[in-house]
């Protein structure tokens, strides 16, 4: 599969983002939403693919100011943590051809 | 009919309480994105189906969410707040230098005029506006760069603009103030912004009297006689006479003149409301009895307001967004507590009752009248 050909990825989110992308098939606590990224996957192509079928998680997953993921989301794949990866390594190949989802996950903290 | 929309901004999401004019039987909506922080949710003057709540949590940044049905369906606006110039530096607790950084928005405040209209007060201190219905937001640099501003300081809860006023009597004219820096007015729709200190004094400051970091709480005015501006500071309780030139203090006869909140008569502009907490050190009521002040001759003279309150084993804490007034024939008063409790007075705060009781705590309170 070349890198420009069209990828659709598999994303997991958590409840609170769900409910702020308006996604109706994501809604279920087991739902996921699919985005499409032509080009290298990439935790920031996938996420930048994510901003832009729902606009309303802009800054909810990467801060406004710098770009970087919030200190209170993490990245998941394949069992492993991804946050402190580069932006722009490759994701798993399984993440990249839709056999596992690319989580993103709220970290368990607070009151 | 009129009928009284009392909007909520909670710990863990926003609740509406509607009633009729009667003000005894409500219905409560909610809770409006649940389990996020709910600055702040407030209503267009102009168009009451507007209404614009500030969204936040630790995890998942700030959004803003927009109504245009009174609070029934809402969709996230612009979350986009961008400082519009060089950021400077301000103190941070320990005493050294922080350069500005957007945190959260505490306070949205719908313009008094035109309809899609509306200024956002940002922690780290600054105030945007968005004349899109918060489609998009600029910011009213002058207030962050004013000539005092590398002096600023966080209060404890924050470096934020908690108070947004127009005054409609005088076109471009609006009052802001900042925990802990002070209070602002600006004459020209906030292009340029003048501090206004004159006799408050702050015992907790190395010079008592300085010009910056007297931490504001919270100011309330009446639109029939906007000249006149009441502050709750972080203790006494304020007055000026001539729109912020110079202030007196009105605290008299108050039991302790700490306190977050302070809000004025819908009909009266020389009633005014506050909330007195033990100190600064014990946010909660004095000897555990919930006591609303209500002076009627513009301060100093205050009367307590027990009736349907709590006057024993009360330690909550009423934060200073969190009271209103409607404005009904007989003026109601609004206010709610970090217990979750939201009091409502039809007659002027002579007789209280809680419209809800188990809310998560309680960060403001908003009244429209319908």
């Amino acid at each position: 599969m070349s890198d420009e050909a069209e990828k659709m990825i598999r994303v997991k989110l958590p409840l609170h983002l769900r409910r702020l992308a308006g996604d109706e098939d994501a809604s279920g606590y087991s739902g996921e939403v699919t985005v499409s990224v032509r080009g290298p996957v990439t935790q920031r192509s996938v996420v930048d693919a994510l901003e832009s079928r729902f606009p309303s998680l802009t800054g909810a997953v990467r801060d406004r100011g710098d770009g970087r993921r919030r200190s209170l989301v993490r990245f998941y794949a394949c069992g492993e943590d991804l946050s402190n990866d580069d932006p722009d390594d490759p994701l798993p190949g399984s993440v990249a051809s839709g056999e596992d989802p690319f989580m993103i996950v709220g970290a368990i903290a607070g009151g | 009919m009129s009928s009284v929309r009392v909007l909520v901004g909670t710990r863990k999401g926003a609740f509406i309480l509607t009633s009729d004019g009667a003000r005894k039987e409500w219905d409560v909506s909610g809770p409006h994105f649940p389990g996020h922080e709910i600055w702040h949710v407030n209503g267009s003057p102009v168009n009451p189906d507007r209404l614009y709540a500030s969204q936040h949590t630790e995890w998942f940044g700030q959004q803003v969410q927009r109504s245009d049905d009174g609070g029934q369906t809402w969709e996230a606006v612009s979350n986009e707040f961008e400082y519009a110039s060089e950021l400077g530096e301000h103190y941070w607790f320990d005493g050294t230098k922080r350069p500005w950084a957007f945190k959260r928005i505490w306070h949205v405040e719908p313009s008094l005029t035109q309809p899609e209209t509306v200024y956002a007060g940002a922690e780290d201190a600054a105030i945007f506006r968005s004349d899109d219905g918060g489609k998009s937001w600029s910011e009213l640099v002058g207030l962050r760069t004013h000539r005092s501003a590398d002096e600023w300081a966080p209060g404890a809860a924050g470096m934020g603009v908690h108070t947004i006023i127009e005054d409609q009597a005088n076109p471009g004219r609006m009052f802001a103030a900042i925990s802990a820096a002070g209070v602002f007015r600006t004459d020209d729709a906030g292009e340029s912004w003048e501090i206004k200190s004159k006799n408050l004094t702050s015992n907790f400051l190395p010079d008592p009297t300085a010009e910056v970091g007297h931490c504001i709480h919270k100011l309330a005015i009446h639109p029939e006689k906007p000249d006149v501006v009441y502050m709750q500071k972080h203790w006494d309780v304020m007055r000026s006479d001539d729109a912020g030139e110079s202030w007196d203090k009105i605290s008299g006869d108050l039991p302790t003149d700490f306190g977050m909140p302070i809000a004025v008569h819908s009909h009266e502009p020389e009633t005014v409301y506050v909330v007195p907490l033990k100190s600064d050190s014990e946010h909660f009521p004095l000897d555990g009895k919930l006591i609303v002040y209500r002076s009627k001759v513009g301060g100093n003279e205050w009367e307590p307001m027990t009736a349907g309150l709590p006057q024993e084993d009360c330690y909550v804490n009423i934060l200073r967004d969190a009271m209103a007034v409607d404005s009904l024939d007989e003026c109601g008063v609004y206010f709610g507590t970090t217990g979750g409790q939201v009091y409502a007075s039809a007659d002027s705060g002579d007789n209280w009752e809680p419209i809800v009781r188990d809310l998560p705590a309680v960060m403001s309170v908003e009244v429209q009248t319908l």
